[in-house]
């Protein structure tokens, strides 16, 4: 029977569950196989195609391993020094006020150089979503030593493990921002389960959503594996994500809109 | 109908804003600008023309804004002085990387460091030789009356569009805090969206199914391509030097002797001019309006004509190289400065001339 | 007729303000002027000075370091600027808090106590105008119907009502004004 079951009998409309969408560019992912920056893309723009607000929106790519974003994502781009994303969409929402304006970035950018503007963008109640990467390490450059590496964490900054003593604690920026009145609605959230996707999914949905209401910024940060900096295989970075990351970034809303 | 005022010339630069339809300020605070920032907020632009006005959090905050606001095809510009200058540099390299249009007014202190807030020119070669990384140059204008504040901006953004390169404002402490007559433009409405997406098609306002979509970014990682953006750029910087050179020259017709001076100095020049000119000696003033391009060409037939030149800064001598250069020897050229926050007098610089010209070997 | 004045005094006393009336009314009365402050910390509680200068034709320079008149209000101003005086200038200062007075000879001094009078009238706000009406006197380089357009530009509306006020202390300066060294 199976000479029956050729690739052409299977691909055909009726049997399509799932589609790629059409906000991706046709084009491979410079990402490492495993990490999590290809799903996040993907369900942004799932987001956005269900909103139809393709032509509406503007992203702020960040520099880390997201800098390229703008080679995978169709819509109108532009790429912010480092750190500085949410000050240049600052710009663009108050410029153009009935736009979706969103930053995507890394932990480092966010976290650490860019520190500032991210706290003033949220204090400022700029009515933005920010989508928050954080893999606790800088992969783009190599593996270094990010704000929010984990206590003990190897990194090649810090090739015996992190110390907090000289080397400072960690950075729970979700936590912080979720104390300013500024910041709307702040999220938590993974994409390593088919669970936690839809979940992440729906975060995405509501911080694009909450920009029609005009009452703040959403705040999402998606807690990542970084395979390769981590050094492990995808499926080791994951477990060792859920047993070492999630304890101290614990997945949830952190803050809600209160009707 | 043009209006008539007395003002500062650190109100000129707002107001001409405001009236040249721009879409957008942001800022900080640092002496001797805050009056930039100041005006606009007593102003409320934002309820009559709908321009946006912003104080960061921080200068380079401030110019990541204009980074963001430019790249959407918006009439936006930055204020600083001469720390938070620095502080733009790196968000200056990448819009002129990107090649964005914006308007940057440095009104400079002196330094360097923390330095002092008063008047100085001592961010020449910051502004004129590039300021951040890599290979750019910015248009620079340097007015030399608060009337000039007003109307460079018009000019700058003019520039900063028609070459899709950010322009800026070099002045100081001396034309930003003084008070003079000022003609104002008429005001122009800002512009549609219609009007934007015509000036800037590359601009990204949302991707819309009848075009690819537009990324705003200097990233270029394939040095081959990195090489051809930078050849892009160079062509640019040739054709503004071909087309935009624009300068003064006052009294040089017969002059034996020549002042070169922007800005604040070359008003302090002018007056050693009358007063040189009293005492018989025929002394004349080339006034660069343009820090960049240089007015290379006419000081090169200048050079022909007179018997020494004194470079007049603000400064060490930092444009006094570019005269050189423009001079080529031809004649000997000497700078005369004040520094650190102090003012030369007319007197003083004529004094100069004298000894280290006229009197000099 | 050009005109090259300083204005020098404490911070708080109305110096860059006299200066702006007389700026804006050179302005009304069609004149060029120019205004330039000295500005920055020293402006609080220290010394403040501004260079006003007004003139028929187009101004060079806004910065000179000698002057036709200079306008002093306190000591320190006085050792700072007496100096720049141009020869056969005008120096008016107001005695009050002045304890080494001028000593030039080649210049026409003059002394109006404006501090004195305004305590006396109850006129402190518009001291400075009673000083600018002194000078006035003896330089009319603008006409009164200009100043008076001056106030009504340089002051915000909400103060227009101090206007007969500040034209009352400009006629008292042009009263009390007095010699104290006079060049033949």
């Amino acid at each position: 029977m199976s000479e029956n079951i050729t690739k052409e009998s299977i691909i055909k409309e009726e049997n399509c569950v799932y589609k790629r969408t059409n906000l991706l560019v046709d084009k491979a992912l410079s990402y490492c196989p495993g990490c999590g920056h290809g799903t996040a893309h993907r369900l942004l723009m799932e987001v956005l195609e269900e909103m139809n607000i393709q032509s509406e929106t503007i992203g702020i790519a960040p520099v880390g391993c997201a800098v390229l974003a703008y080679e995978f994502l169709d819509i109108d781009m532009q790429q912010a020094a480092h750190g500085r994303a949410p000050a240049v969409a600052t710009a663009v929402k108050r410029l153009m006020p009935e736009k979706f304006v969103f930053t995507y970035q890394g932990d480092g950018d966010l976290a650490a150089i860019g520190t500032a503007e991210t706290i003033h963008a949220c204090n400022r109640g700029e009515n933005i979503t920010i989508i928050f990467i954080n893999n606790g390490i800088y992969g783009m450059t190599g593996g270094q030593m990010a704000p929010t590496t984990l206590p003990g964490m190897k990194s090649s900054t810090s090739p015996y493990g992190r110390e907090v003593e000289t080397m400072g604690n960690p950075l729970k920026m979700t936590e912080l921002v979720a104390q300013l009145p500024g910041t709307y609605y702040v999220t938590r959230q993974s994409v390593h389960t088919p669970g936690n996707v839809r979940k992440a999914k729906k975060a995405l949905r509501k911080a694009m959503e909450n920009q029609k209401l005009n009452k703040g910024l959403s705040f999402v940060e998606i807690v990542s594996n970084c395979n390769s900096g981590w050094k492990m295989t995808p499926v080791q970075s994951n477990k060792w994500m859920e047993e070492n990351m999630f304890p101290f970034y614990p997945l949830g809303d952190i803050k809600v809109p209160v009707e | 109908m043009k209006e008539l005022r007395l003002m500062k010339g650190n109100e000129a630069i707002a107001e001409a804003a405001i009236r040249c339809g721009a879409d957008g300020y942001f800022g900080y605070p640092i002496t001797p600008q805050s009056e930039v920032l100041e005006y606009l907020m007593a102003e409320r632009p934002y309820e009559k023309t709908g321009m946006v006005v912003l104080q960061a959090e921080s200068e380079v905050a401030a110019i990541n804004m204009v980074y963001g606001g430019a790249a959407c095809g918006k009439k936006v510009l930055t204020s600083s002085s001469s720390p938070g200058i620095s502080l733009k540099q790196e968000g200056i390299s990448y819009i002129a990387g990107a090649e964005l249009p914006c308007v940057i007014v440095n009104v400079v202190r002196g330094g360097p460091g923390l330095g002092t807030i008063q008047p100085s020119q001592s961010d020449y070669f910051q502004a004129v030789k590039g300021g951040g990384h890599g290979d750019y140059r910015l248009i620079v204008l340097a007015p030399a009356s608060v009337q000039e504040m007003a109307d460079f901006v018009k000019l700058g953004f003019d520039l900063a569009f028609k070459y899709r390169n950010p322009a800026m404002i070099l002045t100081d402490g001396v034309i930003g805090q003084m008070m003079e007559k000022v003609e104002l433009f008429e005001s122009q409405p800002r512009l549609t969206k219609e009007e934007i997406l015509k000036q800037t098609p590359w601009a990204t306002v949302g991707k819309t199914p009848d075009r690819e979509r537009n990324i705003v970014t200097s990233l270029i990682l394939d040095s081959a391509i990195q090489e051809q953006h930078v050849n892009k750029l160079r062509d640019k910087y040739i054709e503004i030097e071909k087309n935009e050179v624009r300068y003064e020259k006052i009294q040089c017709d017969d002059a034996e002797y020549l002042f070169v001076a922007f800005g604040s100095s070359a008003r302090i020049c002018q007056k050693a001019v009358d007063m040189g000119r009293a005492k018989g000696i025929k002394v004349g003033l080339l006034r660069p309006i343009t820090l960049f391009p240089f007015p290379k060409q006419v000081l090169f037939e200048l050079a022909d004509q007179v018997k020494g030149i004194l470079d007049v800064e603000m400064n060490l001598g930092q444009m006094v190289e570019d005269v050189r250069l423009a001079v080529n020897g031809k004649v000997k050229v000497e700078h005369y400065g004040r520094y650190g926050g102090m003012i030369p007098s007319p007197d003083e610089v004529l004094l100069a001339l004298e000894n280290q010209i006229i009197g000099g070997k | 007729m050009t005109e090259e004045i300083i204005i020098a005094g404490f911070g708080g006393q109305g110096v860059l303000s006299m200066g702006k009336i007389l700026a804006y009314s050179g302005v009304m009365q069609n004149k060029e002027v120019s205004w330039m402050p000295s500005y920055g910390p020293e402006m609080r509680g220290g010394t403040a000075n501004v260079t006003v200068i007004v003139s028929d034709e187009r101004i060079s320079s806004p910065v000179v370091n000698s002057f036709d008149t200079a306008i002093i209000l306190n000591q320190q101003s006085m050792d700072k600027f007496e100096g720049n005086v141009k020869p056969g200038g005008l120096l008016v200062y107001d005695g009050n808090g002045i304890t080494k007075h001028p000593t030039r000879k080649d210049i026409n001094i003059y002394r109006v106590d404006a501090n004195d009078e305004a305590s006396k009238r109850g006129m402190l706000k518009v001291f400075n105008m009673i000083i600018l009406g002194g000078f006035l006197k003896l330089k009319p380089i603008v006409a009164p119907e200009f100043i008076h357009k001056g106030l009504e530009k340089s002051l915000p509306k909400r103060h227009h009502g101090l206007i007969p006020d500040n034209e009352k202390a400009i006629d008292i300066g042009k009263e009390i004004i007095y010699p104290v060294n006079l060049l033949n």
